[in-house]
């Protein structure tokens, strides 16, 4: 297959970005995305061009470092699937592809198609664990755990902490990302000592690192290639409000 | 390394598949990720709580001479990397050097492969270091700039391997040298030469690496052969 590639250029946090015309040639139905670009950037290389700068790691799609927004939806086209878990086989000969970064204000560009993601870290910080002791592993059934919260719990802590719920939300918003992490310790008896000072002390990292609100468009859930439901949203509010109150 | 799983040097933890004290050469998958779990479970936590009790954080500064050594040799291979814009990208350098590896140092190794790999790889480490194109600079976020270095590394390693494997004339775990095995094709190992674990040390690019041996001693159960028949 032979691809039109147009892909988001920019040096450096302060340069200008544009759009630039990039040709894939001889893809294979079979590779991944991400080799689809070390492909093109091996030909940038041989013809002492910048190769595109792009953020991979794991490439089996549980990492969370690829980011890109692939025809203006993050991680392109295939539901529950990071960009390098995306074949070619996907897309067709001829096919014009947009690739750009993770487009929010929390997120500033690095270079090319690599964003600063330290803003979802920086929210983990202020408050995404457990600080007391939990001691041995406990006997089985001491502590009971009805299975649709323990289900729950999983299904939050499926988050990979990507980022593709910012892009893809108008608000440039993380209460995704806050909502699974705060979410994971919420519904288990190991983080309820510390849940209210916990949503307090993540929303707020939240607010300050300068992302948006939730405004209820559901593009997070959409974009997300671990299917976290928006409902663990509403479970942040109901947290956040619980602890309101307690103060 | 110490039963609180610190190194001989002091603040250094070593945990997890590069922890290879308990059962000798840690095999990806198996017995490195039981020992990362073991590790990190029940021994870790309790150990390096009592390091940082004992501690206490310093200012520390960019002045001290081995700092200084580093940055120079950091600016030195960046620089060199830069300078040699040759034909082949580190990519093609670090494939050459897989099949290489594949070919000749694979789970199945023998004398005259092991001999063979260790002709290739310096010929494909001097063509990389004068062949090597290495775009862009060295003032922004370079991905290539960082291949090449790992690459770089991968050349210096390939050859250790290759080296350590070709010293050990015994089957053994992961290493199973074709000349050494039984009758029905299972490892034969060499207690009698080769019951140690052993740390090279580098002498330089191209240098014979110096074997230091710790000796593996069994006071209670004794090594034994396990058949899978």
């Amino acid at each position: 297959m032979n691809l039109n590639l147009f892909v988001w250029r920019q040096k450096g946090p302060a340069e200008p970005g544009k759009l630039e015309e990039i040709k894939a040639t001889d893809v294979t139905p079979d590779m991944s995305f991400l080799e689809m670009l070390d492909e093109v950037n091996e030909r940038l290389v041989h013809e002492s061009k910048d190769p595109i700068a792009f953020d991979h790691d794991c490439r089996e799609g549980i990492c969370g470092t690829c980011s890109q927004v692939i025809n203006g939806v993050p991680h392109g086209p295939r539901e529950k699937t990071t960009t390098c878990q995306l074949h070619m086989r996907n897309f067709k000969d001829g096919d014009s592809i947009y690739i750009e970064p993770w487009r929010a204000k929390a997120f500033p560009i690095v270079k090319d198609l690599i964003v600063d993601r330290s803003a979802l870290d920086r929210i983990i910080q202020a408050g995404g664990y457990i600080s007391a002791h939990t001691g041995g592993t406990p006997d089985v059934n001491a502590t009971l755990i009805p299975k649709p919260y323990a289900d729950l719990a999983m299904d939050a802590a499926e988050c990979i902490g990507c980022g593709a719920c910012v892009a893809a939300c108008p608000n440039g918003s993380a209460m995704l990302f806050t909502a699974a992490k705060v979410s994971q310790f919420a519904y288990l008896p190991q983080g309820k000592p510390e849940a209210a000072r916990r949503v307090c002390l993540m929303t707020e990292a939240m607010v300050q690192e300068g992302f948006g609100n939730c405004s209820n468009h559901y593009e997070c859930e959409a974009a997300c290639p671990k299917g976290i439901k928006v409902s663990f949203i509403a479970k942040l509010n109901r947290e956040l409000m619980k602890a309101r109150f307690k103060k | 390394m110490d039963y609180n799983l610190e190194s001989n040097v002091r603040g250094l933890f070593v945990l997890g598949e590069a922890n290879f004290s308990d059962h000798g050469a840690n095999r990806l998958g198996a017995s490195a990720l039981m020992q990362g779990l073991a590790d990190g479970y029940f021994v870790i936590p309790y150990t390096i709580g009592n390091y940082l009790a004992q501690v206490k954080p310093e200012s520390i500064t960019a002045d001290h001479g081995a700092f200084a050594e580093a940055r120079e040799n950091v600016n030195a291979m960046t620089k060199k990397l830069l300078g040699i814009n040759g034909r082949k990208t580190p990519r093609e350098f670090h494939r050459e050097l897989g099949t290489i590896m594949w070919e000749h140092v694979g789970m199945a190794r023998s004398d005259a492969s092991l001999k063979r790999a260790l002709e290739l790889i310096p010929v494909l480490r001097d063509e990389f270091w004068q062949n090597v194109r290495v775009v862009g600079t060295d003032a922004d976020l370079n991905q290539e700039l960082e291949r090449a270095g790992r690459v770089a590394d991968f050349l210096d390693f390939a050859e250790l391997l290759a080296t350590d494997a070709l010293h050990r004339k015994e089957s053994c775990g992961g290493h199973f040298r074709v000349e050494y095995q039984l009758p029905g094709g299972e490892a034969r190992r060499d207690d009698d030469n080769y019951s140690y674990v052993g740390a090279w040390g580098y002498q330089g690019v191209g240098k014979v690496p110096t074997l230091y041996k710790e000796p593996l001693v069994f006071e209670n159960i004794h090594l034994g052969i396990r058949s899978y028949k």
